[in-house]
């Protein structure tokens, strides 16, 4: 009873997942007006001919400082994580 | 414990390649595929070399503890700092403040196809090399914490 | 149909990342189902802004100027540091968690479970 109410809730859920690749059509993507101006114009506004980098650091300059800050966050967590309190008994320990 | 004396020398020989190719793909970010992020990443890597071919202690040793700690910051406040200057320029936080300028990466760039120059861009190489420095120490010391922080039956 | 196989196996991998996450009783095993619903996630993002005969959006040698869209892109990048931000920020807290307790399964550890 128990295994075929998880069988039917994946078998939902992977249909959910599934029909919903059905109705999009790959390769002819919904036409976006701002990837256009990006193609059309990114050279010129941000002088970097890899349009992914220039969408990165200067379009979406605000997202990478906020990944960037994830980064510095995460390894303040990390190390904080493994920090010794009181006597150190491993002399190998980093940080 | 150290790996055999072939690995050690393979892991020499190939550590300077790996930087190399790092450094490649951080500074050309903006003319091909590539940018601080994954430059970043592919120097971890080297790293990671050390930590398979030597101990723990070596590895340890081999690494002073600060050079990590501060490229890291210094690559946070390299990227703060570039784009806050873009106030003194006149124009907005994150403005390209040296694009055409003349000067550093200031060559105006071609439009449409072209071979590429490296000395365009304005201020996106110089943030590529700010998230670079600070993704290798990023990933350096959590890689290294987090082997610090196993017990001792990795030895 | 047969066209649209990239969204199915986005689909397939979010799944069996869901499927690992709900079932696996180890820790690192359900860091891992984690990992496969991100990727998951990048390779429905890649997916979603492929355009018939577009190229990488790079205009160094490029071989024509017909590209794919370049917003999606970026934002997989994001996402992929984010992952191995969370990834490693949560193996961190699984060695910590196996270390205190001595086992990395999640019913074996009794004060979690009471």
């Amino acid at each position: 009873m128990k295994s075929a109410l998880r069988i039917g809730i994946l078998v939902v859920c992977a249909a959910a997942f599934l029909m919903a690749g059905l109705d999009l059509s790959f390769g002819t993507p919904a036409y976006t007006d701002m990837d256009d101006y990006m193609l059309a114009h990114g050279q010129e506004e941000t002088g970097s001919n890899n349009i992914v980098t220039g969408v990165v650091f200067d379009y979406r300059g605000f997202d990478t400082l906020g990944e960037a800050t994830v980064l510095f966050t995460v390894v303040l967590g990390a190390g904080l994580v493994f920090r010794r309190l009181g006597k150190k008994e491993d002399e190998y320990e980093y940080e | 414990m150290n790996m055999s004396n072939l690995v050690r020398s393979g892991a020499n020989i190939m550590m300077p390649f790996i930087l190399v190719y790092g450094f490649y793909i951080v500074v050309h970010g903006h003319l091909t595929p590539g940018g601080g992020f994954q430059g970043g990443a592919v120097i971890a890597t080297a790293v990671v070399l050390l930590m398979v071919a030597y101990s723990r202690a070596d590895v340890f040793a081999s690494i002073p503890k600060n050079v990590l700690k501060n490229s890291e910051t210094a690559g946070l406040l390299l990227f703060i700092g570039t784009a806050l200057l873009a106030l003194t320029a006149g124009i907005a936080f994150f403005g390209n403040w040296l694009l055409g300028a003349g000067s550093l990466f200031g060559t105006p760039v071609a439009f449409g196809i072209n071979p590429g120059d490296i000395n365009t861009g304005g201020i996106i190489p110089i943030l590529n090399i700010a998230v670079g420095i600070e993704v290798l120490g990023a990933m350096g010391i959590l890689l290294l914490v987090m082997l610090g922080g196993m017990k001792g039956d990795a030895e | 149909m047969i066209e649209n196989v990239p969204y199915f196996c986005a689909g397939i991998l979010v799944i069996i990342g869901l499927v690992v996450i709900v079932t696996k009783k180890d820790m690192i095993k359900m860091v891992m189902g984690l990992a496969l619903v991100e990727a998951g996630v990048n390779l429905l993002l890649v997916a979603t802004g492929f355009i018939s005969g577009g190229v990488a959006p790079i205009f160094t040698n490029a071989p024509s100027t017909a590209m794919v869209m370049p917003t999606v892109q970026a934002m997989t990048l994001t996402n992929i540091v984010i992952g191995i931000a969370t990834t490693a920020l949560l193996l961190s807290f699984v060695m910590v968690i196996s270390k205190k307790y001595g086992t990395r399964d999640v019913t074996e550890m009794r004060r979690l479970k009471e």
